[in-house]
């Protein structure tokens, strides 16, 4: 796909949910800096909408006694911009929470596919079936960079790559953003390590297509007293394989 | 043919879906329960029309239910209305479930899908879902036979834009076109504005 004015006649496809995966994320891209894009795909979103309340029907009587029942046991999502406040507010602690707003808002932009969040669509985002895991996850990251007791220290990693670890006591969970890293050489990962006490435990792995992301690190962090960093084989190891390119020590 | 056409869209009593979704937004169950009403028969019917399963069209439109009293804190009232919001929560839902069954699937009975039409016939004892059934079926009838294929594949039955070109024989950059003017022609029919 090329030009702008080409991109601009996708307007209609995007409102219809039209487009393959990596034209919508191109697209969206497109739209952040396309006034007259966006207001284009609201109206024609709007225009769907219409054609969506023609087909109206009579849902069956038990249905509503059965969502009704369901909702009563599921936990809402925290709306954006409180999430953010939060972590904006309090005099003292004012370094860490400044640290911790940039954190929320290198979350977000992580937690939309393609890396941009446009506008409505980006909840219709949340909504594709496939995410909910991520979603999931993004929510326990979320969790973790909000939980009131959230611990920060950032290290130099290798190359001149420097890593930021969050640790919530409370949560046990710990999550790691890295910025700078390279992407990992052909068929290998990047694999966290909690270490306890000079064992290293599995944590997860960084995914190699954004190593910059925030990733909720795998496991409870327990008695580890810091993290390592090692490249591994496609797929990660049960063990470490190789040295570290990075250990850090966690918060205390 | 350009000017709008109004009798009036879904009027819905009591206070209205933006509203509403603002004190689900609070966990409000009660005001869920509302919007349930509201939404509920939109959001089955077109999950239906793209799934035509009734029982996958079912599980689906819970899902969508659920995803609503989940994110209503994420609803933001200046980006298009609530039944917007809800029917494109709806619309994604549902492409995605057809499109992951469909991976392995059946060129062949694609073909049966262009005489497939829109379920605008199904019954409704709701006085407002007639009326807008009227006004879009008319609506419709204003675009040119290209234009409204590309647009009920699109929408009523999920097709990606490259599968709505391959099923009608015509070029991507056509496709693509047509769906965008023939939106943009019921839009101004229907005096849609955002």
């Amino acid at each position: 796909m090329s030009g702008t004015a080409e991109l601009h006649t996708l307007t209609g496809a995007y409102a219809l949910h039209a487009l393959a995966p990596d034209e919508r994320a191109e697209f969206e891209r497109h739209l952040e800096q396309c006034p007259a894009c966006e207001r284009e795909v609201r109206e024609l979103t709007a225009t769907t909408t219409r054609l969506g309340l023609a087909v109206s029907v009579t849902p069956p009587p038990e249905l509503r006694d059965l969502v009704l029942r369901r909702i009563a046991t599921e936990r809402q999502e925290p709306p954006r911009v409180a999430r953010e406040a939060r972590g904006a507010g309090g005099g003292g602690a004012r370094g860490r929470a400044l640290s911790r707003f940039a954190l929320a808002a290198c979350l977000a932009a992580a937690a939309a596919f393609g890396g941009i969040a446009v506008w409505q669509h980006q909840e219709a985002e949340d909504a594709r079936a496939g995410a909910s895991e991520s979603r999931r996850a993004s929510e326990a990251l979320a969790a973790v960079l909000a939980a009131p007791d959230a611990q920060i220290r950032t290290g130099g990693l290798t190359e001149g790559a420097t890593g930021t670890v969050v640790v919530s006591r409370t949560r046990d969970k710990a999550a790691f953003i890295a910025s700078g890293l390279p992407k990992p050489p052909g068929g290998k990962v990047y694999q966290l390590w909690f270490d306890d006490g000079g064992t290293m435990r599995d944590a997860g792995l960084i995914p190699s297509s954004a190593p910059t992301a925030p990733v909720l690190m795998a496991g409870s962090v327990g008695a580890a007293s810091g993290l390592g960093i090692t490249v591994e084989p496609a797929g990660g190891s049960a063990r470490p394989t190789s040295d570290p390119v990075a250990l850090m020590d966690l918060p205390a | 043919m350009k000017q709008a056409v109004h009798i009036g869209g879904p009027a819905p009593a009591g206070p209205d879906l933006q509203e509403l979704l603002g004190q689900v937004a609070r966990g409000d169950q009660e005001a869920f329960a509302q919007v349930y009403d509201l939404v509920c028969g939109p959001v089955l019917g077109l999950v239906r029309s793209v799934l035509r399963d009734p029982a996958q069209s079912e599980e689906v439109t819970q899902e969508v239910l659920l995803e609503v009293w989940r994110s209503a804190p994420r609803f933001q009232a200046s980006r298009g209305s609530g039944m917007t919001w809800v029917l494109t929560l709806a619309h994604r839902r549902a492409v995605d479930r057809v499109r992951s069954a469909q991976a392995a699937s059946d060129r062949e009975q694609r073909a049966a899908r262009l005489n497939r039409t829109p379920a605008f016939d199904e019954v409704t004892e709701q006085v407002e879902s007639r009326l807008e059934r009227e006004q879009v079926r008319r609506c419709v009838r204003t675009l040119t036979e290209l234009q409204r294929q590309s647009v009920t594949l699109a929408y009523y039955q999920g097709l990606a834009y490259r599968e709505v070109a391959e099923l009608l024989s015509v070029p991507l950059g056509t496709v693509k076109t047509r769906l965008r003017d023939g939106l943009i022609r019921l839009r101004d029919c229907l005096g849609v504005s955002a």
